[in-house]
């Protein structure tokens, strides 16, 4: 009788399907976070562009990189500033 | 009108690319479409006996890029339709004895005499994989509703993006409508939500796919089958027709009626 009211009221978080929906989602975002090393360095160039009309940076020691953890994917750049450009007025 | 050439995958073994391949070409012939089906798994042939055409094969896909026959020597004209036909894939031969440049050439040769030329990709991602999306137009992903083929989905979408084909559509296939409506299956919105892309059609879960395999007759010929009628819905749309989607509901209709039906016997 208690397993059939706790099916009842569980039905929707404990599903079987919401467990695969859900460790489905955690596992896809690791898959997707596979980034071909080309497209990394496009990426690492573009980015250069972008920051050296604001920065002074040492492009060589640039650092730009995919890192997981268990719930998330971030773009994790490390980029060593050498100076400011000196501000254009506006 | 422009023949396409249309990838049947999905990364997984075992979720159905070949019958769905078999279905879909027999369904466009029977609207009276020219189609051909290349089977492109070699070494693990299987169109063949799906479509109970293994008695008839003399030449392959091989003997053609190789130059051992010619193209219409090696198509296999169905028994029941007249403008259905197939290339069977190599039994015995290497895996690697087709190069996706070689596929190109073989598709755009079809498309001279076909409407449709339904390319039935093995399971993987290598070299099997790489010869049968050469030449196509557009892919249709087949995936189960369950993670492991939801997963390697995804993997396939990614890698037919990274071949420049971008709008490929989705086939849910052996959807158990029960489980899903007990929460014990994922739904079609969940699988789509996950993967964003396009839904083609969804194939409930019928035993008749087991029947019609058997017999060598796809599922499409016999009216009473549910993954028949699907099929034949997917055909459609694949001919640019619009044609509502199977749901759930639709099903839970016709079993009521299916219940009266028996009552009243």
């Amino acid at each position: 009788m208690l397993d059939i009211l706790y099916k009842i009221f569980s039905r929707d978080n404990n599903s079987s399907k919401n467990i695969a929906r859900e460790r489905l989602r955690l596992v896809l975002i690791h898959d997707r976070a596979t980034i071909s090393p080309d497209v990394l360095l496009l990426l690492k160039e573009d980015l250069i562009k972008v920051i050296r009309e604001y920065l002074e940076i040492d492009e060589e020691a640039l650092l730009v990189n995919l890192e997981n953890d268990k719930e998330s994917v971030a773009l994790v750049a490390n980029i060593p500033v050498k100076g400011l450009r000196r501000a254009v007025n506006t | 009108m422009k023949s396409k050439v249309l990838v049947i995958t999905s990364g997984k073994g075992g979720v159905g690319k070949t019958t769905t391949t078999a279905n879909l070409g027999t369904a466009l012939a029977m609207m009276g479409k020219s189609v051909v089906m290349v089977d492109t798994d070699i070494g693990l042939r299987n169109l063949d006996v799906v479509l109970g055409l293994e008695n008839r094969i003399v030449f392959d896909i091989v003997d053609i890029v190789n130059g051992s026959c010619k193209l219409r020597q090696a198509l296999i004209k169905d028994k029941r339709f007249d403008s259905l036909f197939l290339l069977p894939a190599a039994q015995t031969k290497d895996k690697n004895a087709v190069t996706p440049h070689q596929m190109k050439n073989l598709t755009n040769e079809l498309r001279k005499d076909f409407d449709f030329i339904l390319v039935d990709c093995p399971a993987g991602i290598e070299q099997g994989f790489r010869n049968a999306i050469a030449g196509a137009d557009n892919a249709i992903v087949v995936a189960t509703p369950e993670i492991s083929s939801v997963r390697d989905a995804d993997r396939i979408v990614g890698l037919l993006e990274a071949a420049g084909l971008h709008d490929s559509r989705l086939i849910i296939n052996r959807l158990r409508s029960r489980m899903v409506k007990n929460g014990d299956m994922m739904d079609v919105d969940d699988i789509i939500d996950i993967l964003s892309i396009n839904l083609l059609g969804v194939v409930p879960e019928d035993e008749s796919i087991v029947i019609s395999t058997n017999r060598g007759e796809p599922a499409v010929m016999e009216t009473a089958s549910r993954a028949g009628a699907a099929y034949k819905k997917i055909a459609r749309r694949l001919t640019g027709e619009e044609v509502p989607l199977f749901t759930l509901d639709d099903e839970r209709i016709l079993d009521k009626f299916r219940r009266l039906l028996k009552i009243a016997r």
